[in-house]
């Protein structure tokens, strides 16, 4: 077995193992459910470790035959733009496990076991170069959300579950509509073949409507990003962090690996379209995140707002720069790789931002069994080293120099500038919005009056919970003062993904 | 015409000879056992199954057109009676729990399955009108008595009538198509009205009679497989009978009515697909539509899967629409992971059942997943897998009919069926949140003895490994055309 597939079977059995224990050796089963995550983890740093950044070819591939008839290939790989994100979820996982320690006390340890399943199945969908492949990845982490949020969640879980699984399936099914359409044309799912498939733009226009629905929906981008408030609410802290910091991801995701390598004409064609769309997420959904009362929903808001700025760093390119007759792109190339690696450092900054800021709000909920943001007021008081934490990562989330919710926004801002003022001014203006939201809501919860007298009954954050925030902390700030190992090891795969988002398919 | 019988040729149906003989000798043995053997019968008969299995497996490969033309011997015969006698093993350990538990247990009713399985075979390897029409009487009427057998309850007997009732008007129909056919061909035999279909000089007045018999045909198939407008019968008749026979009418008959389909339309007016193609793309989208519709509402779970079989159908009829091999490849690939789904399905609810206790709510599931983690987990698998989602089989065959029909021009068939398989998702979901989100009211446990209880993990498991592998059983698919 090579790395890839290791990181990916490892966790899938491993939670199969963790199920055999049950819940009736709910300690034995959490170990062996941190055991296995961290060992996934070290193993994904030799991914990171091996890594070749000189070059945008695949790296650490594995190719095998598996299903003939139609030449679908077990296929795996990873480029600068997966293996960011795989670490992103090997992090997370632990994170959360450790996270569910003694908070879920319902079924421990299939809690813990649906945890490593969908880490696994997600390592799959970064990491897998055949489409098909990709879909069954694609697909079945639904199956462990589901179950995290139906099972462990709040009040309203059933409707938040089935909503969050058919709002996803829906999406994707014409993802495979389209994927079979052009196997049927060029006779290969692998992702390669794909990007190399000629297409009219007709065809492509369908194709690349059918993966935007799929990955629209799972970015989310305003108007199908409904089932994600509903979702966030009711889902437990972990499936929440999950679902903020590697879920939306394989939206984004998508937009790389996908939509602009093989449908790159109806990319430009309809880039302004998606851009309107990041636009209104970026602003309106920044406003509506300010009237909520609900501190997980404020949250889920923010990260649809946050989101935007992946998809307008992406679909930006298109009005910076043009494939010229000579085969040189003209424009700001600079613009350009701040567009994409802006979205690509905002993925990852949100990741860790918004699992802090889900956990943040999981601490105060353990506590008083209230999300209400008028519960709380003046936790400062009695929870002097969480507020520490919480007002960092509210910061952070408002865009704050030195922390990495700056980076990103900021790289996709400039690059914005580049192709109209308009879409930078909008982008910008979020930063204020942005700020009021995330500060009110620090106000109203952590500072003023005491005025909910249990709150001056709280603890202060455990060992535990220290050990948490105090790692994502590192890890923000971190991002947030010297991003650049990250841009180096994506830069090479950037390129190549705009030489092939510039490169028409339309057949001659 | 003369005909000289071979005593030679009976090696080829020696599977159906050997299941008669078994079948009338258990009839006897089962007089004389006292009660305290009963279990000598279901014994007996699972012999049976096995046996003719094997039989029916060690003629895989022989190829013969025996009997005066009206019994054939082809590969893909042989692997269909294979299956059929598989699944029927399968059946018949989840059916024994079941007559347990409500004093059903009986002799006849191990009879009457193997000789509705005799009738399967016979329609499997028939190769003229009448022995399909032979085969298919021996089916259903054995069926028909099955679903009596609980005759007590009022509710089987209504839907032993009905079915009785409808299934003569089928079989009227399908005759009366056949007697079109014979008409104008002038012939039984299905290689002879193939012939006579492809000729190239049929004047139009032939075509139209070919094409009036073919109407009453397609009617007749559909009637059988349950497919939309044709499928009144299918929730009344799988609600009413003793979840056992449910179990085995939604699932083994499935196997022979394709080979049925398949020995009348493609090997025998294969000429006139294009016609055929087009009333089955109706009847496959209607059934697809108002199985995953109307399905929404139900509340009864054996009511839930006959509105979720109609939907089924309706795939794998558009398998058949395409006109290529790998198409038909597609459709008895869905048809064999269909039964294996259903399989477990019912399975589960049977699982379920107690002394006096009849499972047939969907909320009888309610809490499943807490005492019972490992039957739940299977339930799990299998609704996602009918839902269509991966890495369960139920993906891969959709994937396969979607690919053909694609493959075939169809692109709004296809997306018409994917939004009717997220529509249909919503139901398997209910279930699944009626094991996992909700809490039992009372004590759920699963009595089932072991034998069912691993007959039936590993039936799950199959849905996960086939899953994971399907490539193998995609090829032998194919390879049946």
């Amino acid at each position: 077995m090579e790395l890839l597939s290791i990181l990916i079977w490892l966790p899938v059995f491993g939670g199969g193992l963790v199920l055999a224990i049950g819940n009736n050796r709910s300690e034995v089963a959490k170990w062996t459910s941190v055991a296995i995550s961290v060992v996934v983890f070290v193993l994904s740093l030799s991914l990171w470790t091996g890594f070749d950044t000189s070059t945008s070819a695949m790296q650490f591939v594995e190719n095998s035959p598996w299903i003939a008839q139609f030449n679908i290939n077990y296929h795996l790989g990873i480029d600068g733009i997966s293996l960011p994100l795989i670490i992103l979820t090997t992090f997370s996982t632990i994170l959360v496990i450790i996270a569910g320690w003694e908070v879920i006390k319902n079924r421990p340890a299939e809690y813990m076991a649906a945890f490593l399943m969908m880490e696994g199945v997600i390592i799959g969908v970064f990491s897998s170069l055949d489409a098909i492949l990709f879909y069954v990845f694609w697909e079945a982490s639904l199956i462990p959300m589901l179950l995290i949020i139906g099972v462990w969640g709040g009040q309203n879980r059933v409707y938040a579950a089935i909503k969050f699984f058919l709002y996803t399936f829906i999406g994707s099914v014409f993802m495979l509509v389209s994927l079979i359409y052009m196997y049927n044309q060029g006779g290969s799912f692998s992702l390669a073949a794909l990007n190399d498939l000629p297409l009219t733009l007709t065809e492509q226009s369908w194709i690349f409507w059918a993966f935007f629905l799929a990955f629209a929906v799972k970015v989310p981008m305003f108007p199908v990003h409904t089932w994600l408030p509903d979702a966030h609410v009711q889902a437990p802290t972990g499936g929440s962090v999950i679902l903020a910091a590697i879920m939306l991801k394989m939206g984004g995701y998508g937009f790389f690996r996908f939509s602009l390598p093989i449908t790159p004409d109806a990319s430009s064609e309809f880039a302004t379209v998606v851009i309107a769309l990041s636009l209104i997420a970026i602003v309106y959904i920044g406003f509506v995140a300010l009237v909520q009362k609900d501190m997980k929903k404020l949250i889920a808001y923010s990260s649809i707002s946050h989101m935007g700025f992946v998809t307008l760093g992406v679909f930006a390119l298109f009005s910076i720069v043009e494939m010229g007759v000579d085969g040189n792109i003209i424009g700001s190339l600079e613009g350009v790789y701040l567009g994409l690696e802006g979205a690509m450092i905002q993925m990852i900054s949100h990741g860790f931002i918004s699992a802090a800021l889900f956990l943040v709000v999981g601490v105060l909920y353990e506590r008083l069994h209230s999300r209400e943001i008028s519960t709380y007021g003046g936790v400062i008081n009695s929870m002097p080293k969480f507020t520490g934490f919480a007002v960092l990562f509210a910061m952070a989330n408002a865009g704050l120099p030195g922390t990495s919710g700056f980076v990103g926004e900021f790289m996709v801002i400039l690059s914005a500038l580049q192709a109209n003022f308009w879409y930078a001014f909008l982008a910008a203006f979020t930063l204020i919005v942005g700020a009021a939201y995330t500060l009110w809501m620090v106000k109203r919860v952590f500072w003023g009056p005491v005025t909910n007298p249990e709150v001056s009954t709280l603890s202060d954050i455990n060992n535990r919970e220290f050990f948490i925030l105090a790692t994502l902390a590192v890890a923000v700030l971190v991002m947030g003062v010297y991003p650049q190992p990250v841009v180096e090891v994506m830069h090479a795969s950037v390129v190549n993904l705009l030489e092939q988002a510039l490169t028409t398919k339309l057949p001659l | 015409m003369d005909y000289q019988f071979n005593t030679a040729d009976l090696v080829f149906a020696l599977p159906e000879i050997f299941m008669l003989s078994a079948i009338s000798l258990i009839l006897l043995i089962d007089l004389f056992v006292s009660q305290r053997f009963q279990n000598l019968t279901y014994t007996l008969a699972q012999i049976t199954l096995f046996v003719t299995g094997y039989l029916a497996f060690s003629l895989i490969g022989e190829s013969q057109v025996i009997f005066d033309g009206t019994f054939v011997l082809d590969t893909m015969g042989s692997t269909f009676k294979v299956f059929t006698m598989g699944f029927a093993m399968v059946a018949l350990v989840y059916t024994r729990h079941y007559l347990k538990v409500h004093n059903l247990f009986r002799g006849e009713y191990f009879v009457l399955a193997l000789l509705s399985v005799l009738g399967m075979m016979v329609m499997i390897s028939a190769h003229s009108l009448l022995t399909i029409y032979l085969g298919l009487e021996i089916m259903s009427l054995s069926l028909y008595t099955l679903i009596a057998i609980a005759r007590d309850r009022a509710t089987a007997v209504e839907a032993a009538l009905k079915y009785f009732v409808l299934g003569a008007i089928a079989s009227g129909l399908l005759l009366y198509g056949m007697s079109m056919i014979y008409g104008i061909t002038g012939s039984l035999d299905i290689a002879q009205i193939a012939t006579f279909a492809t000729s190239a000089t049929l004047a139009s007045e032939q075509v139209l009679i070919l094409n009036f018999g073919l109407v009453f045909l397609v009617i007749g198939i559909a009637f059988k497989l349950g497919a939309v407008p044709f499928h009144m019968w299918v929730p009344d008749v799988y609600q009413g009978a003793p979840t056992s026979v449910t179990m085995f009418l939604s699932t083994v008959p499935k196997i022979a009515a394709t080979a049925m389909l398949v020995r009348l339309l493609i090997d025998g007016l294969g000429a006139m697909q294009a016609y055929w193609s087009d009333l089955f793309m109706v009847l496959a989208i209607l059934s697809i539509a108002l199985g995953s519709l109307v399905a929404l509402m139900q509340s009864n779970i054996k009511r839930l899967l006959a509105y979720s079989t109609i939907s089924h159908i309706g795939f794998i009829l558009l398998g058949f629409t395409t006109g290529v091999i790998e198409g038909y490849g597609a459709a008895v690939f869905y048809v064999l992971v269909y039964i294996l789904m259903s399989l477990a399905a019912f399975g589960s609810i049977i699982a379920l059942n107690k002394q006096g206790f009849e499972a047939e709510q969907i909320a009888d599931f309610r809490g499943l997943s807490k005492h019972s983690p490992w039957f739940a987990l299977i339930m799990l698998v299998v609704m996602l897998s009918m839902a269509g989602v991966p890495p369960f089989i139920g993906f891969y065959s959709k994937l396969f009919i979607l690919q053909q029909v694609i493959s075939a021009g169809y692109v709004y068939l296809a997306i018409t069926a994917v939004v009717f398989a997220v529509i249909s998702a919503y139901y398997y979901l209910q279930i699944i949140k009626t094991m996992y989100f909700d809490d039992a009211e009372g004590e759920i446990t699963v009595t089932a003895p072991l034998d069912m209880k691993v007959v039936l993990s590993v039936n799950g498991i199959l849905i996960l490994v086939i899953g994971i592998m399907p490539s193998y059983w995609m090829e032998l698919a194919i390879s049946l055309f």
